[in-house]
């Protein structure tokens, strides 16, 4: 199978989850789920297509979505031994972890000073960005389909033609006293 | 058969500091071609989409360096496309600054009155104009609001905005496709191609050398439209005048990458960068306190609600823009958009433990999207930041197809950068927290270092030959013919948007590089109007240019 390839169920697409859980977690989608830890009511990054924009080839980052996947359980499985967490059962090591320490080793893969921090940070941020911009999805289509990250923060939505207007946007009156040596220009003396 | 392309003039960028002078040079009779590395947008190709690949991340670029990052526009108009069109002139304190170096670090001949005529082109060439309150957005008049109720000040900042044409939909990052904002591709770029200039988007210029006659030979890339990271061809020009505004990010880079050809460069090649003392703050706000404390409402049910809409930023506190106050501690509190993805990564959960820029408070904090306002300092830095050597080509490694790239730019703020972060901080928290109006916390800087949407000084002017590329004619030091007209031409932080300062700069710098491609035989003459003809800003720099030459 192609590296990057949808594949539910896999050691990646869990690992990979359980990551952008991490960052924006949501509502485990069924009992069984083990990616999703459940830490909220609602849909969080997973959900929202954390996994979709993370195997776009525009990121830059979905040839290297196995090793990223290999590396993050290596350093869960240390993790892991470090703090006498067991970790038998089929799961992939970082998915094994409970919440806490999910976050706990994502804060020290993107602490100042990680060798390895860049890539973390580039993976959080893309898997922030599924749930705060659907970067995966052209905007309008995300928005009329309830993307639930767009929903969840009112992203307003675009007039028919994809482009959005306000008409109100204003209180319309002064609020503040002007800065005294302001210029005719309006600028700072 | 040397079949070699020529031209007179050749401009590497097209934001404020190339367009300008190919504006000049292309009118007064040179042959002026422009390099520009990004794509040529036409408006309706300006989308309103976070989509990878659509305008939004083809107009510019975010480059992560170590300890800074760097957010410029990569389009035929540069910064002017992405930028929010906030164009204020920087005070006059700011001519006066010592910064690092310990005695004034801008050139002896400029001070904010020299400076002013070269502004008056500039206001007139983009249409700049002052705002007032019913021109204010929600976010700026919260912003106003809240620096009112806390016994300061604040002020529409001036703008170059047709707000008859804005829709206030924020969508300025990505281009603006109603053609509200006055970008350099409605004045000065139309008026330099009118005047013969040719303008080669996605060429993207790697290093110069020099030719037998004193010349200089400018090799270049062809970058893929859709995939930045692939080079589809590469060719040679030769120009009698090189001016370079590839912007503060990129031009040291081309001119270390050319050091191997054009000999040793300036000691201040690519030292004293600036990230102009940027900091964000992002407040969520009490909709409840919005309302009982301040007495804003939009209608009956919501006070704000209003992060969203608008035209960038608005309004500004300027009541730390004080000449008697101590270096380091001035700056200028900004009420500031910025779209989802960058603007929302490294903002904190105000209050929750850390790390708080993920997790589930961070998630909370997104859900009351609607409820944030955006605070943005612009402080005096102390020009730390210094660039590695080059990557292979570019100004850095490009990770993604677009916009996001690793570059070679280190730096480590100063306690006096720090401090003014500090002091800014606690002001914002201060103004907004009162009365409960609401929380507030700044931006990480652990994940990509500092965040600049301002970068400057990385190739500076000034007097001193240790500390300043250029002389105060923008001319390369111990290059001639060689002339720098961006951001990295500025000596320093300038507690505004500085937009207005470089393009003043660039216009100041336009009958110097006449002169010099006069020298050279080009059969060029200097006092153009403004793009669009008119000429009310010309009569006081004529007198200028005439004396300086």
């Amino acid at each position: 199978m192609p590296r990057g390839t949808p594949d539910a169920g896999s050691t990646e697409t869990r690992t990979l989850e359980a990551f952008a859980d991490t960052i924006l977690p949501g509502a485990k989608r069924t009992q069984e789920d083990t990616a999703v830890a459940g830490r909220a009511h609602d849909a969080g990054a997973v959900e929202a297509g954390a996994l979709d924009l993370l195997r776009t080839s525009a990121t830059g980052v979905a040839s290297g979505l196995a090793e990223f996947t290999e590396l993050l359980n290596e350093h869960a499985g240390r993790y892991a031994d470090q703090h006498g967490i067991p970790l038998e059962g089929g799961l992939p090591p970082f998915v094994r972890l409970p919440f806490e320490d999910r976050t706990a080793l994502v804060t020290a893969l993107t602490s100042p000073g990680h060798p390895e921090k860049e890539f973390w940070v580039m993976l959080a941020l893309f898997c922030n960005m599924a749930y705060d911009s659907a970067a995966h999805i052209s905007t309008p289509a995300a928005i009329a389909a309830g993307h639930p990250g767009l929903r969840a923060m009112g992203f307003a939505a675009p007039d028919p033609d994809g482009l959005l207007r306000f008409k109100e946007y204003s209180y319309g009156r002064p609020l503040a006293r002007l800065h005294p040596d302001t210029t005719s220009s309006g600028s700072p003396a | 058969m040397n079949t070699t392309e020529k031209t007179d003039v050749l401009v590497v960028g097209s934001g404020f500091g190339g367009a300008i002078t190919a504006y000049h040079l292309a009118a007064g009779g040179a042959r002026v071609t422009v390099l520009e590395r990004g794509p040529w947008l036409e408006t309706e190709e300006l989308q309103h989409d976070f989509l990878l690949g659509s305008s939004y991340t083809r107009a510019f670029d975010f480059t992560v360096g170590d300890g800074m990052s760097v957010l410029g526009g990569n389009c035929v108009g540069g910064g002017s496309m992405v930028y929010f069109a906030a164009l204020p002139r920087a005070p006059r304190f700011v001519f006066e600054r010592r910064g690092s170096i310990g005695r004034r670090m801008w050139p002896s001949a400029i001070t904010r009155e020299a400076l002013d005529p070269w502004y008056d082109r500039v206001a007139e060439a983009m249409g700049v104009r002052t705002q007032d309150w019913s021109d204010v957005s929600y976010a700026g008049g919260l912003w106003g609001a809240a620096c009112d109720h806390s016994g300061r000040t604040a002020n529409p900042v001036p703008v170059a905005i047709d707000k008859d044409a804005c829709v206030n939909c924020n969508w300025m990052m990505a281009g603006c496709r109603f053609e509200a904002k006055k970008s350099l591709v409605f004045n000065y770029l139309p008026a330099a191609v009118s005047h013969g200039a040719r303008i080669r988007p996605l060429h993207e210029v790697q290093r110069l050398e020099r030719t037998d006659d004193g010349g200089y030979r400018v090799h270049y890339d062809v970058i893929d439209e859709d995939d930045y990271r692939i080079t589809t061809d590469s060719g040679v020009i030769e120009a009698k005048i090189v001016v370079l505004a590839a912007g503060a990010g990129a031009t040291p880079v081309i001119l270390k990458r050319s050091e191997s050809d054009l000999g040793t460069m300036p000691h201040a090649v690519g030292r004293y960068f600036s990230g102009n003392g940027e900091r964000l703050n992002t407040a969520v706000v009490n909709e409840d306190r919005v309302r009982d404390v301040l007495g804003l409402s939009r209608d009956e049910e919501r006070a704000y609600e209003a992060f969203q809409i608008g035209k960038g930023p608005c309004v500004a506190n300027w009541d730390r823009l004080d000449g008697s106050l101590p270096e380091y501690s001035r700056y200028s509190l900004e009420q500031l958009y910025f779209p989802p993805a960058l603007g929302t990564i490294l903002a904190q959960a105000p209050g929750a433990p850390t790390p708080s820029w993920f997790g589930a408070d961070k998630k909370e904090m997104l859900k009351r999207w609607k409820s944030w306002l955006i605070v943005f300092t612009m402080s005096e830095d102390d020009n730390e930041g210094v660039f590695g050597p080059p990557p292979p080509t570019g100004n850095a490694v490009r990770l993604s197809q677009q916009m996001l790239g690793r570059g070679p730019l280190t730096y480590r703020p100063t306690m006096n950068t720090l401090k003014g972060w500090s002091q800014s901080d606690s002001e914002v928290k201060e103004i907004l927290e009162k009365d409960g109006i609401a929380r507030v916390a700044p931006w990480t800087n652990d994940l990509v270092g500092a965040y600049t949407v301002h970068p400057l000084a990385s190739c500076r002017i000034g007097d001193d030959p240790h500390t300043s590329a250029l002389d105060d004619r923008h001319e390369l030091r111990g290059h001639p013919g060689i002339f720098v007209t961006d951001g990295s031409s500025v000596p320093g932080a300038l507690t505004v948007n500085p937009a207005m300062t470089i393009a003043a700069l660039a216009e100041r710098a336009a009958p110097g590089i006449v002169d010099a491609a006069r020298a050279r035989g080009v059969d060029v003459t200097y006092g153009a109007p403004a793009p669009d003809g008119a000429t009310s800003g010309r009569g006081n720099v004529l007198k200028l240019a005439g004396q300086k030459s």
